[in-house]
């Protein structure tokens, strides 16, 4: 049932009239809710302001949430939903803190004398307008978490592919995770500009932390390997475990003279060897 | 061989649906204790049909089963999509044989990774691929 500009009117008078119970009930039952979590001060604040909101929407005539006078009340409500989302509350809690509008207008119904067949009518339509409202923070909720999820993947896509020097023109990439398409050109494209950077001649790629690599995975690995060779740097493949190592045998991938190593240790040591470079184990100390 | 255990279905229409494959399949091979070999072959095979599914299916459904047969335990994977149909499946599980620009070695790298593979395909009509692997 919709709500009556009349109807709406009154609710926007009732709100103005009892502002401060209002707005305290409200604060009270949305704190109890989300417990603590949120100061009393900053919550009374929100509550406040949704409470003007609501306020200037009813008695703009807004019958519906969709309505051009319930611009405002939407972008604080999309606002609210996004900080929410931001400060790891649920969509249950956001929404709450809406829907706990009509436990507070309820008292004020109830310790006032109306509360007639009208005032009943009303009532439902202003719940009806109170849902809704709800319900579009549970919308607005559900997209602001997920640009934070997109957000996220993107951090983690730069995060995760750091290009690491090793030894004196040597550098390292530890791969960590899976490695789709994305995340193979972002690794490649650091690696190559490492190279350039640094000057080095020698570059190592190690798996250790792939979890499985098929063929998508192997091919982007060669591709990189290949674009390396290109700019004058060798390549090495190294962190290939055993159960990697009979899986690759048996899809029947070949990595042609391509160096690989079963650790990072030993990738380094076939550097050092190729580069002349020497290294000596110091004789372990005994003690006693 | 009987089913032993629900099955777990994963619709394939995104990349990121590759991914959940195969952590579906991993989970279940520990769960029916492969050895960490075959775990690591199994979630390979299951990568590579996936992404077929994907990639020349169109998108379709991952099935994930907990199969029994007498004392063995093992994991059976279904493939299915509607996509164009394999033309020439001799053809297409010859090593390095690609219509897609990968190594070539998906289709018939799978089926060496995986104790059982079964294809039922038509032109038009879709590619359903049955693989299965066994606890040693």
């Amino acid at each position: 049932m919709a709500l009556s500009s009349d109807e709406g009117g009154r609710f926007a008078d009732l709100l103005m009239e009892h502002e401060d119970s209002i707005v305290s009930s409200w604060t009270a039952e949305v704190a109890a809710l989300l417990r603590g979590r949120l100061s009393h001060a900053e919550l009374q604040r929100q509550t406040a302001e949704l409470q003007k909101g609501f306020q200037t929407a009813l008695a703009g005539g807004a019958q519906e949430l969709t309505d051009d006078s319930a611009a405002e009340l939407r972008a604080q409500l999309a606002e609210l939903s996004s900080t929410r989302a931001r400060q790891g509350f649920t969509a249950t809690e956001t929404a709450v803190s809406v829907f706990a509008l009509k436990e507070a207008v309820l008292k004020v119904l109830d310790a006032g004398d109306g509360t007639d067949a009208d005032t009943l009518r009303a009532y439902v339509g202003l719940s009806a307008f109170v849902d809704r409202a709800g319900l579009f923070t549970f919308d607005s909720y559900a997209r602001a978490r997920e640009e934070l999820i997109a957000d996220q993947a993107e951090q983690l896509l730069e995060l995760s592919t750091p290009v690491v020097k090793l030894w004196e023109g040597v550098v390292a990439v530890p791969l960590v995770g899976t490695l789709d398409s994305a995340r193979a050109q972002v690794v490649m494209e650091r690696l190559l500009q490492t190279l350039v950077d640094t000057g080095s001649p020698y570059a190592i790629i190690d798996i250790t932390g792939v979890p499985a690599v098929d063929t998508q995975v192997a091919q982007h690995i060669l591709k990189t390997v290949v674009a390396a060779r290109l700019m004058g740097a060798d390549c090495i493949i190294s962190g290939i475990r055993p159960q990697i190592a009979q899986t690759i045998v048996a899809l029947g991938i070949e990595f042609g003279d391509i160096a690989t190593k079963a650790s990072l240790a030993d990738a380094l040591r076939h550097v050092l060897r190729k580069t002349g470079d020497k290294v000596t184990q110091k004789p372990s100390r005994r003690e006693g | 061989m009987t089913a032993g255990g629900a099955a777990e279905r994963i619709a394939v229409t995104s990349d990121q649906d590759v991914v959940r494959v195969r952590q579906l399949v991993r989970t279940v091979a520990v769960a029916v204790k492969l050895s960490l070999v075959d775990q690591t072959k199994l979630v390979t095979a299951a990568s590579e049909l996936a992404r077929n599914t994907l990639v020349y299916g169109g998108g379709g459904t991952v099935e994930v089963t907990r199969v029994e047969n007498g004392r063995r335990a093992g994991i059976q994977i279904v493939f299915a999509d509607q996509g164009p149909g394999i033309p020439d499946l001799d053809l297409a599980l010859t090593d390095g044989y690609t219509t897609g620009g990968g190594l070539g070695l998906g289709l018939s790298g799978a089926r060496r990774l995986v104790d059982e593979f079964a294809i039922d395909t038509a032109v038009g009509k879709g590619t359903t691929i049955s693989v299965t692997k066994w606890c040693r």
